[in-house]
């Protein structure tokens, strides 16, 4: 009775999404068979024959791969240091006063605005792109994780000093645990800054990737092109939320739902 | 001179004070506070809001140290928590993370106990607090009555001589408060301890001490002491007889006066 029930909550929210995607394409159309208008927002059936065309050609698959090259990268190395220095930050008083203002500066600083400063650091090759997305990641990453450190419950803290832990066991049995929540957010978060700043880190100049497809498209004013390589960047950060999600669900389900 | 373990009081408090700086100035939260508290006794201490009965705990717990004065817990100066002092915190403080019983292993766990000993120990007491169906269900799936006794048989794993206990039961419905009461009441039977136990509840005071402390306001000083002369095994009965509403009524008075005296 209750699997049934579960089954049919599944299938009730692929129906929602169904039609939620069908209304999109409904109104994308209305709005693309607008004169004036229509020559941008081209129709539908026009992105999936660009859609259709890159894939046959490969040239699809090339982009992708570039990309999700860069903005994996960019995030991996923006995850691994992320999570040392929130944890310093959030741990180490003398760590924390001279490094947290450093960070508040930072993270108003798009990312774009360090194009020239990177390419004259690492020319315009595949690490240009990867530390520009490294260093959106990192900034978002570091601040939601340094959160989470910060508001570690302190009675839970202050239960484990009554069993005589020590620093360094109240922290990888405490605080580790208590932010995992705070760096799922993080990943989260994280990814999405990946893919937003990915265009911009292509400015930096490339041969190939879907920032670059679009920009490229956009000269000459292949529209089918430009709305089919947003949508595909729209699609891949779906699918990575999908994944978080996924990982939230193993991870933490000790967590009280609120 | 003796300040050995034989003889001496359990828990010994000597002219403890403790002020903290607010904004208005100096806030005097206890003041010169005296109290002697014997091995095994059931010290339960009620006042007003505000009399500063969590802050001594704190003192004792060694979570929060006295601006002067000296606690010392069997004849040894308390400098930091832990070392024999066991807590139960009103907040439960379980770890969400852990499973029942991870949760109440976690304290052998922090002191090194092997993995196979912990689990033994852990089983123990799990049984005692009637938890056994519940060893694998995490924080979330109990109720608040649950968490609290998880908290109590986390506290009594590590085999601490004094057991400290700040309104364990206090968010707790009646039925529930009355259920822990006989369980606690029934734990402490079976394993003797000191325990230094909080409350508002003077009904709760009387059924499970051997001495009850009221305490009054502004500042938080020690107004007296009752001796509660039931004998035990108590329980839920122990409430019917005319002995114990003849003590409650007493230290309710008190209490009230206290109060009353607080508000003006």
């Amino acid at each position: 009775m209750n699997k049934l029930k579960l089954h049919h909550k599944g299938l009730y929210h692929m129906i929602c999404l169904v039609v939620s995607i069908a209304t999109a394409v409904i109104v994308w159309s209305i709005v693309s068979s607008m004169p004036d208008i229509g020559s941008v927002i081209v129709s539908p059936v026009q992105v999936w024959d660009a859609l259709l065309t890159n894939l046959l050609s490969g040239m699809l698959w090339i982009h992708v791969r570039d990309s999700l090259f860069r903005v994996v990268g960019g995030f991996l190395l923006g995850f691994f240091l992320s999570v040392p220095v929130a944890f310093l930050l959030g741990w180490y008083e003398g760590f924390r006063v001279i490094v947290e203002p450093w960070i508040q500066f930072l993270r108003t600083i798009p990312p774009i605005a360090l194009i020239p400063i990177v390419i004259a650091t690492f020319g315009i090759g595949t690490s240009a792109k990867v530390a520009i997305i490294f260093f959106a990641v990192f900034l978002t990453m570091v601040i939601t994780i340094y959160q989470g450190v910060k508001n570690v419950d302190a009675t839970l803290i202050k239960a484990a000093r009554v069993f005589d832990a020590n620093d360094a066991q109240i922290f990888f049995y405490v605080v580790v645990p208590a932010a995992i929540p705070f760096i799922l957010t993080g990943v989260r978060l994280g990814l999405a800054s990946a893919l937003t700043t990915l265009v911009a880190a292509e400015l930096t100049g490339a041969a190939t990737g879907l920032g670059t497809m679009i920009q490229q498209a956009g000269m000459y004013f292949k529209m089918d092109v430009v709305l089919m390589g947003i949508l595909v960047i729209g699609i891949i950060g779906f699918l990575f939320d999908k994944l978080v999600t996924f990982m939230e669900k193993k991870l933490t389900s000790w967590q009280e739902v609120k | 001179m003796e300040t050995g373990k034989k003889g001496g009081p359990e828990i010994e408090i000597r002219g403890v004070t403790k002020s903290y700086e607010t904004r208005e100035g100096n806030f005097l939260a206890l003041e010169e506070v005296n109290l002697d508290v014997e091995k095994n006794e059931f010290i339960c201490v009620v006042g007003p809001s505000g009399c500063g009965k969590t802050t001594l705990m704190n003192i004792i717990a060694g979570l929060n140290p006295p601006s002067t004065g000296t606690v010392k817990v069997r004849g040894e100066v308390v400098t930091g928590p832990g070392k024999g002092k066991g807590v139960v915190f009103q907040q439960y403080a379980l770890y969400p993370w852990l499973t029942v019983e991870k949760n109440v292993e976690f304290g052998l766990q922090m002191k090194g106990v092997e993995k196979k000993k912990r689990r033994e120990i852990a089983e123990k007491y799990i049984k005692i607090v009637g938890l056994e169906k519940f060893a694998k269900a995490y924080p979330k799936e109990l109720s608040g009555g649950m968490k609290q006794r998880v908290a109590i048989a986390r506290a009594y794993t590590t085999g601490p001589e004094v057991l400290l206990m700040d309104e364990p039961f206090g968010a707790l419905d009646a039925q529930t408060r009355a259920q822990l009461q006989e369980n606690l009441l029934n734990t402490w039977q079976q394993e003797k301890k000191t325990c230094f136990f909080i409350t508002h509840d003077v009904e709760e005071a009387v059924l499970l001490s051997t001495k009850v402390i009221i305490m009054s306001a502004g500042p938080g000083r020690i107004r007296e002491l009752v001796n509660v002369e039931l004998p035990y095994p108590r329980n839920q009965e122990t409430k019917l007889t005319a002995k114990f509403n003849e003590l409650k009524n007493q230290i309710w008075n008190k209490v009230y006066r206290e109060y009353l005296e607080n508000a003006k």
